[in-house]
């Protein structure tokens, strides 16, 4: 029982920096907007984050310096596709590789360097219930911060006027810019936000989850996040179950190794992508609702006034 | 007026241009050509300044790794406080594991490098290539096994560092359960795994280990989940073969102990650190330098430990127990006497197999071929038999 409580809190905090950068990248495809630089935003934000909780201590001040990078990196993303209008998909792997090779730049004064000592996170009175304690309240609070998130943008995208603008723009950019709003405008906002939220991820991923810096230390989470925008059909509740379920099927191949199953570890290494493929394409399998829930005018330039 | 200005500046502008250069190139010459009259004179007969020898590294990783291509660069470094201007060290980091390594090596051999060499496994191939293509430059690779006439090889016996880590660990641990975070199943690795449960298990019989494979060299979250699982399976000192610090952290969040890899990364984790297994590649390089100087460099497998001084256990930290202590500087010793070899039988596998007859001592050949699990190691290798 002890061993499933451990996996699932395991997983909760594997599946967070995932699903929080997974959320940020919902947002701009649901704009319309593909940013392809993920990876490159969150490792900028990873060294933001990293540097800010060194000399502050406070990790919401790292998660704030995360955003800002990220934010920073994905507005001048957006300028160059959506003003400029450069092909989405090189530009996005240009921030790709810029953010690497910058992180790793900036970042090398910070290789080595250790955070300060932080109490254990646990939620007063439900961290001593037995098994869902350890499994459920022990975690970090940005965990819970990303569950609130998710049900947030479930809101804003369905329920509130400004998210069916969204949707709307990026359906059809032309028809809503022709019913008055400013195209370029949401679609930047959505980006930096996208990027802000990948930001957030990055620096969890420096400052709470590893916590260190050296170079390349996402190690690929921003492409898996990008997968996982597209395997969760541009869900946000799927996209945190995805998150979730990747996760905990990556720790769960490391316990069955501790445990010394009998499965070679290189079919268990890819297990975590097979398994979130087949769920998400499972749930998905509706071809029509893919249809439905793509965003039309995915990774296309816009031009007003053509 | 305003047509006037711009040519009166674009004219300034050249003759600034013109007296930089001037001024530049000047500066240029004095630098190159320093002392043209004094030399005969004051010196009567000496011997001509050789060249400076140029040596060359290529590595894997950046220098900023804090692990293994750090300690390599560092060896560099000492090549260079040995020999002063007699010698000029050239690098190039991150070179990836395939045709772009032959493309550099070849770059560094035709730039008049003397010696390179090549610090990953995967520079193999690429750098026999290159060898047979320049016979006069002479080349050396770590911890390969391909060798020619111009090409030697080198590696150190980190099994050592991970045997007196063991008996530390064996001492340490409440649980009787030790943990290893593995990078990929070969001879190197397992070597590691096993001596680091020999080692324990010479001062605490009860001692099994878990292994858990990341399949990478470089991974930090995926080094710390599984160091975690491991932690959630009971092991309560881990060790890795991986190339961050990222172990040590996780042991660190959970109050358990483990060991720094191939640098001291005591600062890392204050409490959980109990030693740090280090490398000193900086012994090899000098030697080997001052070899290809003085003309009796010879192609040889090299393989150094804890007796030349290239491996040892270093930053042992006070937690570690008076008994273990005494027990870990006995052994080096022993190295260092050249008396202690890990692999002495009887060694038998998991399976209850022996590999390793009574008061056997192995050679280099058996420890280049270890596949197997010593006894008291949980599970399977991955893809072994």
């Amino acid at each position: 029982m002890d061993a499933i409580a451990l996996l699932i809190a395991a997983a909760l905090l594997a599946g967070t920096p995932l699903a929080l950068a997974g959320l940020g990248l919902l947002i701009n495809e649901r704009a319309g907007v593909l940013n392809l630089g993920a990876e490159g935003m969150m490792l900028v934000a990873a060294v933001a984050g990293f540097a800010t909780a060194l000399s502050t201590g406070s990790d919401l001040l790292a998660f704030a310096a995360g955003a800002a990078a990220g934010a920073a990196l994905a507005l001048c993303f957006g300028a160059l596709v959506i003003w400029l209008n450069t092909n989405q998909y090189a530009t996005g792997l240009a921030v790709s590789l810029f953010g690497y090779g910058f992180s790793a730049f900036v970042g090398v004064a910070y290789v080595g360097k250790k955070l300060a000592e932080r109490p254990p996170f646990d939620l007063p009175g439900l961290g001593a219930i037995p098994v869902l304690g350890p499994a459920l309240f022990r975690q970090h609070w940005m965990v819970y911060a990303t569950m609130v998130l998710t049900a947030a943008m479930i809101w804003y995208l369905y329920k509130s006027r400004s998210g069916l603008v969204l949707r709307a723009i990026g359906e059809s950019p032309e028809s809503a810019h022709a019913l008055g709003y400013k195209v370029r405008l949401i679609r930047l906002a959505a980006v930096c936000v996208g990027g802000a939220l990948c930001g957030v991820a990055g620096a969890f991923l420096s400052v709470v989850y590893a916590p260190l810096w050296v170079e390349g230390l996402t190690a690929g989470r921003g492409w898996i996040a990008l997968a996982l925008t597209t395997f969760a059909t541009w869900r946000p509740i799927r996209v945190l179950l995805g998150a979730y379920l990747f996760g905990g099927v990556t720790m769960l191949q490391f316990a069955l190794q501790g445990e010394g199953v009998q499965i070679a570890s290189q079919f268990l290494a890819m297990l975590p992508y097979i398994a979130t493929i087949v769920v998400l394409a499972l749930i998905s399998r509706n071809a029509a609702f893919i249809r439905v829930n793509m965003p039309a005018s995915l990774g296309k330039p816009f031009h007003p006034g053509t | 007026m305003n047509h006037l200005h711009r040519r009166a500046a674009l004219r300034f502008a050249g003759v600034a241009t013109l007296l930089a250069a001037a001024a530049l190139t000047g500066c240029g010459k004095k630098e190159e050509a320093p002392p043209p009259a004094p030399a005969p004179a004051a010196e009567p007969a000496p011997p001509p300044k050789p060249e400076p020898l140029k040596a060359a590294w290529v590595y894997v990783g950046p220098v900023g790794d804090a692990g293994w291509t750090f300690a390599h660069d560092q060896g560099r470094k000492a090549v260079e406080a040995e020999f002063g201007d007699k010698v000029v060290t050239t690098f190039v980091e991150k070179v990836p594991e395939g045709a772009d390594a032959e493309r550099v090596i070849r770059d560094l051999a035709s730039q008049g490098n003397k010696i390179i060499f090549a610090t990953s496994f995967g520079f193999m191939e690429q750098m026999v290539k290159v060898a047979a293509e320049f016979p006069d430059v002479k080349f050396e690779h770590a911890t390969g096994y391909k060798m020619s006439e111009n090409m030697g090889i080198y590696d150190a016996k980190f099994y050592e560092d991970a045997y007196m880590a063991g008996v530390i660990a064996g001492s340490v641990t409440k649980t009787n359960t030790l943990g290893f975070v593995a990078s990929f199943p070969i001879p190197e690795v397992l070597r590691n795994i096993n001596a680091f449960t020999l080692g324990a298990q010479s001062v605490n019989p009860k001692v099994k280990t878990k292994v858990v494979w990341v399949n990478t060299w470089f991974d930090p979250p995926k080094e710390g989940d599984a160091a975690q699982s491991l932690i959630n399976g009971g092991a309560d000192v881990l060790l890795q073969n991986t190339d961050s610090s990222a172990v040590l952290q996780t042991a660190e969040k959970n109050g358990k102990h483990a060991f720094g890899w191939d640098s001291d990364m005591s600062a890392v984790a204050p409490n959980a650190h109990l030693a740090s297994c280090v490398v000193d590649w900086g012994g090899y390089y000098k030697k080997t330098v001052k070899d290809v100087m003085d003309g009796t460099w010879k192609s040889e497998r090299t393989v150094w430990g804890v007796k030349e001084g290239q491996n040892m256990l270093a930053s042992i930290s006070d937690t570690v127990p008076e008994a273990a202590r005494t027990k870990v500087a006995e052994i080096k010793d022993g190295m260092k006497a050249g008396t202690f070899e890990v692999f002495t039988g009887p060694i038998k596998d998991n399976t209850g197999k022996e590999r390793l007859a009574k008061d056997v001592q192995a050679d280099q050949d058996w420890k280049d071929k270890v596949d197997f699990y010593v006894k008291g190691v949980d599970g399977k290798i991955p893809g072994g038999n």
